[in-house]
């Protein structure tokens, strides 16, 4: 199972939890990559949950379709990407109605991008659950140029829009979905350390 | 009018300098020999007569090449100005907060006449002469909040209060210490403190949260924050590390005493109306450390408290490299000699410096 616990950090940062069941007249669940397991495992718990419930999965390069397809949701899609599914998902929050249980799973990009999305419809993000699966890569915000870089895996990293080297905070933004990039070497232009791989 | 504006900048040229009046009304933040985080707040009803507390929103010389320097910093991101949609109502309670406090207390700087909902708002020193509709958006040039902290000196943060909390939904923000509206804009008070350290531990957030929502209308508190800043910049943003952080790097022996200065944080928390929000300004004062020294008793004080700071607060505070060599400059002020209890200068019973 890929699953990683994370270290105690700022009071900003997300902490995720294992998805339960709860009562709901529909269940909206998004995944991610190995994210997929966690829904498995939570079908696999209540199975009951499944005939309400409506799936958006996007693969990355995971091979989990077939499983959760498997789990007869009374709704599949499967996306190639986020930006390919959002609005489909702005639609689903858009569309639902009281008692709606949201369930999120996958990477800290999936899980915060949609979090923001429901948090934009009106949800309360304390409601919505959410379990960290498989890749520990983060969705940063450079701070000078507000470009996000999608999948950060590594500190410091070169930001994909304007090309500084920024390291990697904890600090995270909710509504941006976001955790923030900042300068490494401003104080000392080119000194830049060795990038290492997160939690490595 | 009694007060003359400085024309100087807080950038490029760096011209930022404090007069006599300047030097002798700032708030200097050490109460004793030695810092550590605290709920270090009073009342914000006055103070004594000249000093920076006597006033709810202190006007000093410095006013209009602040106002100048805020209108560029908006000009290059308007990001620093951002206010969430349900906080516009807010924005007029402090809009009226900060013009009726002007008016009253600078007669001759500040007009606000009011038939109604008929306002005419007078702005000498910035030339600005405005009728307008109170709680009418489009009478005003900018939204209410972006329009009144244009020509206020000081950040503000206008803060939505519910479920027990704080939330940081509208700002006006170009002279910070090294924090970003548009990413902290939507959080609560636990979650934009978040990177502060030790002070979660302490229970500092926690206590000061329970003070701040219990803020009543007409009863402002105040304290005092602090930080350190090379030259005179008052937009330390994190948006623009890349260009001033390097600026940390040219501090020498010899221009320490002159490009090294002490930023002091006056902030304000007003409860606002009819909105229920909190409005909390955050004013910065700049004052080179060849300044604070001119008063004995700052000098030897300034020395100790930099001297002992843990390093977790001189990192967290951007110092930590150049603390050596502020303690070899700021070591020749401090003669051993005991200091006053308390913040003022005590010059009439301060020894001069003894070597």
């Amino acid at each position: 199972m890929s699953t990683f616990e994370f270290p105690p950090s700022i009071r900003s940062r997300p902490v995720y939890c294992v998805l339960e069941a709860r009562p709901g007249k529909a269940h909206l669940m998004i995944a991610d990559a190995e994210g997929a397991e966690a829904l498995i495992d939570l079908a696999l718990r209540a199975p009951e949950l499944m005939a309400k419930a409506h799936v958006i999965y996007i693969p990355k390069a995971t091979d989990f379709g077939a499983a959760l397809n498997a789990l007869n949701p009374a709704q599949y899609y499967e996306g190639p990407s986020y930006s390919a599914a959002v609005s489909r998902i702005k639609r689903v929050f858009s569309d639902a109605s009281m008692g709606l249980q949201i369930y999120l799973s996958g990477t800290e990009g999936l899980m915060g991008q949609a979090l923001s999305e429901a948090m934009q419809a009106g949800y309360d993000h304390t409601a919505i659950q959410t379990e960290h699966r498989g890749s520990l890569a983060r969705r940063m915000q450079c701070v000078h140029c507000k470009g996000i870089t999608e999948d950060v895996s590594n500190d410091p990293f070169q930001c994909s829009h304007c090309g500084l080297n920024l390291f990697v905070r904890d600090h995270y933004s909710r509504r941006l979905a976001a955790f923030q990039g900042v300068c490494i070497d401003a104080e000392e232009p080119g000194n830049v350390p060795p990038s290492k791989e997160l939690y490595s | 009018m009694t007060l003359q504006f400085n024309t100087e900048t807080f950038r490029d040229d760096y011209s930022f300098h404090n007069s006599q009046r300047a030097i002798d009304r700032f708030p200097f933040p050490f109460h004793e020999d030695s810092y550590m985080y605290a709920v270090n707040m009073e009342r914000h009803q006055g103070g004594p007569a000249d000093s920076v507390y006597e006033k709810r929103f202190d006007v000093d010389e410095h006013y209009v090449a602040e106002m100048a320097d805020r209108a560029k910093v908006l000009g290059d991101d308007p990001l620093r100005c951002q206010s969430l949609p349900h906080m516009t109502l807010a924005g007029w309670d402090l809009l009226e907060l900060i013009m009726v406090s002007k008016s009253e207390e600078y007669p001759d700087l500040f007009e606000l006449h009011r038939k109604g909902r008929e306002w005419y708002w007078i702005n000498k020193p910035l030339g600005i002469e405005d009728h307008f509709t109170f709680m009418d958006d489009t009478t005003l040039p900018y939204g209410p909040m972006e329009y009144i902290t244009r020509q206020t000196q000081g950040d503000f943060c206008v803060l939505d209060q519910r479920e027990d909390n704080l939330w940081m939904d509208a700002g006006m923000v170009t002279t910070q210490a090294d924090w970003s509206l548009d990413f902290d804009i939507g959080m609560n008070f636990f979650e934009w403190h978040a990177p502060v350290p030790l002070a979660h531990e302490k229970g500092i957030f926690k206590r000061a949260l329970k003070f701040l929502l219990n803020i009543q209308q007409g009863a402002p508190a105040r304290r005092l924050n602090w930080t350190m800043t090379v030259n005179p910049l008052l937009d330390t943003s994190p948006e623009n590390y890349h260009k001033w952080g390097i600026q940390k790097t040219t501090l020498t022996s010899e221009n320490i005493g002159a490009k090294q200065h002490l930023r002091v944080e006056l902030q304000t928390f007003f409860r606002l109306p009819r909105s229920n929000a909190l409005v909390f300004p955050i004013r910065c004062y700049l004052m080179s450390f060849q300044d604070i020294v001119s008063k004995p008793k700052w000098g030897r004080r300034l020395n100790r408290v930099v001297r002992d700071l843990p390093e977790e607060l001189a990192s967290y505070k951007g110092f930590i490299d150049n603390r050596p060599l502020m303690l070899d400059y700021l070591s020749q002020f401090d003669d051993g000699l005991p200091t006053s209890f308390g913040v003022w200068p005590d010059e009439d019973i301060t020894p001069t410096l003894q070597r």
